[in-house]
């Protein structure tokens, strides 16, 4: 610990062009540290990641049913897939609650930040509150909402005497996405918040000060202001939030585990049924143009965030 | 200008929290409750009398100290092993930028962003069982792989702000690039991994989807995959289930509070700019 930041700092001005910025022609010789540091966390990457990904996309052209011999079957597996309704069925599952929750997440984060930007108190606090759903597990939460929805509502629907609350929201086919969409934008409200927030501090204060002269008011200035400023900020959040529900998975398990029926059976739920019934390789074929939806979707990410990435 | 209170704004944001709150109550309250007071159907209700009998019940039956002690595990390993190994990677590829190896190698490593754990599951199931890591272990090293791509980009963007010259000048003072990372350069890092650190305990500790299709072994599992045993056997037990998840999510809850600056920030860091 002998180095301290200070001292080395000062005495750069008698290290002047000694360095290799002294013979920039001649390729400087990298320490083989650098390549410590590099090349074994890449090759665990490439065991862990890549090779499993590779092998997905081979076995996909095999009629493999997980373990035994197989054979290679071309593109059979892909011609099955476009017209077995149980896919075709998942992915219209999958693509139309990620697009409500898209929805339902963006609005309510972009009022909730337009909200807190306002002259309230305890604003801290408040922002703590909105924000702790993030940290909470996806599986337990929806546990928690099962009963909430499968008991306690109806319950209070009857106390009420209101029939529509009176049977559990879960058991009805029609219905039952509506609390994955529920819990899903409980638990993706916050990020998308807080990158609303952030979007709105960037503004500066004098754009407002002015509209208040010119007499704008506040409706105006958040028509005519903030969204279109925003713009940007609601294009990342739509994007990241669309391919994070695509792998919905931990909060159907929790809530329906894909029922009633297979009526609210994600993408994700129909791959990992690859496991069982000998649809191994039929589901590698899934997932690789799963893959692909998700590759299209992060290049796009990519380009709207000029090469960051989110979590969430 | 007024530096009034906004009163409706004020009072539509604390209906709001009751959103948040509502279900938090709900999971408190009913773990203190008895298990005859817990089906009365009245979720919202106070405890009466208040009870620890199911919190002592959840420990036994879903064997709380083994789950939390694997949870503990693979969450600490995964934090640890995402802080070191991307760290150490961004910084080889920050200063040798100029190096293909070294810019290629970045790129192939953001290419986990392109591949959800969904898209592998297969494989990665079948590979683990095939070199015995179908257990926490295997898990762990996965939640590091998966985490890569995230961290090495916050990582190279903080280190290409950091001034050449303090490494510069150790280097003349006889320093190795071993020492001037882990000394000089991983010190100067510590705002940046607390983000990491933070988004790989939140990623590992409520992770469901690998732990449940990984571990083989059941008596190995983490405390979100053990909650299950209330969804089957003890269904009807809602105190004792209550109880157990209040148990499961507190921990991530307490670190939160603690530790919210660097959660913010990590998310307007890995979305914005």
């Amino acid at each position: 610990m002998a180095i301290h930041a200070a001292p080395a700092a000062s005495r750069t001005a008698a290290a002047p062009a000694t360095g290799a910025a002294a013979r920039p022609a001649r390729r400087r010789r990298v320490d083989a540290t650098y390549y410590l540091f590099l090349l074994p966390t890449v090759a665990l990457f490439t065991l862990a990641i890549t090779l499993p990904a590779v092998m997905g996309v081979v076995y996909s052209f095999t009629d493999s049913i997980g373990f035994g011999e197989y054979r290679f079957i071309g593109l059979t597996n892909y011609a099955v897939l476009f017209t077995d309704p149980a896919i075709l069925s998942s992915y219209g599952f999958t693509v139309g609650f990620a697009l409500v929750t898209v929805l339902v997440v963006n609005v309510v984060a972009f009022l909730l930040a337009i909200g807190l930007a306002a002259r309230i108190p305890a604003r801290a606090a408040l922002r703590t509150v909105f924000v702790l759903p993030m940290v909470v597990s996806g599986i337990v939460i929806a546990y928690v909402f099962s009963f909430l929805f499968s008991t306690a509502l109806p319950r209070f629907g009857s106390a009420l005497g209101l029939e529509a609350l009176q049977t559990s929201l879960l058991a009805n086919p029609d219905l039952a996405w509506t609390a994955i969409v529920v819990v899903t934008a409980w638990q993706a409200v916050p990020s998308a918040l807080l990158v609303y927030t952030a979007g709105i501090m960037s503004i500066p204060d004098e754009v407002y000060e002015a509209a208040s002269i010119d007499g704008a008011s506040g409706w105006r200035q958040l028509r005519t202001i903030t969204l279109p400023l925003l713009a940007g900020y609601v294009l990342i959040n739509v994007v990241i939030g669309f391919k994070n529900f695509l792998n919905a998975y931990d909060v159907i398990v929790g809530l329906t585990d894909g029922g009633p029926g297979t009526a609210t059976r994600s993408v994700a739920m129909t791959i990992f049924s690859g496991f069982q019934g000998g649809d191994y390789a039929y589901q590698m074929a899934n997932a690789t143009i799963f893959f692909l939806i998700a590759l299209v979707l992060a290049l796009l990410q990519l380009r709207l965030t000029r090469g960051r990435v989110a979590v969430r | 200008m007024s530096r009034r209170v906004d009163v409706p704004v004020t009072a539509t944001l604390l209906l709001c929290t009751l959103a948040v709150l509502v279900p938090l109550y709900v999971t408190v309250t009913m773990a203190f409750k008895t298990g005859e007071q817990a089906v009365d159907g009245n979720a919202f209700s106070l405890p009466s009398p208040a009870t620890f009998d199911a919190l002592a019940e959840a420990w036994r039956l879903t064997s709380f100290p083994r789950a939390f002690t694997v949870s503990v595990l693979v969450t600490l390993v995964s934090v640890v092993g995402t802080v070191i190994l991307s760290s150490a990677a961004s910084y080889a590829v920050a200063r040798n930028w100029d190096r293909r190896l070294f810019r290629w190698s970045f790129f192939y490593l953001l290419g986990a962003m392109f591949l959800p754990f969904p898209v592998l599951a297969l494989s990665q199931v079948r590979l683990t069982g095939l070199v015995g890591l179908d257990n926490p272990a295997g898990v762990a090293i996965l939640h590091v792989m998966f985490q890569l791509s995230f961290s090495t980009l916050l990582y190279t963007a903080f280190l290409r702000s950091l001034p050449a010259e303090l490494e510069e000048s150790a280097r003349l003072d006889g320093a190795t690039t071993w020492q001037v990372f882990w000394r000089l350069v991983f010190p100067l890092l510590a705002p940046m991994s607390a983000t990491v650190g933070i988004f790989a305990f939140l990623a590992s500790w409520n992770d469901f989807m690998m732990p449940s299709m990984i571990t083989a072994d059941p008596a190995l599992q983490t405390l979100p995959v053990v909650q299950n045993i209330f969804q089957s056997q003890f269904s009807s037990n809602y105190d004792v289930a209550f109880a157990s998840y209040l148990m499961a999510m507190a921990p991530a809850i307490v670190v939160y509070l603690f530790t919210q600056r660097w959660v913010m920030s990590g998310v307007t860091q890995g979305a914005v700019k």
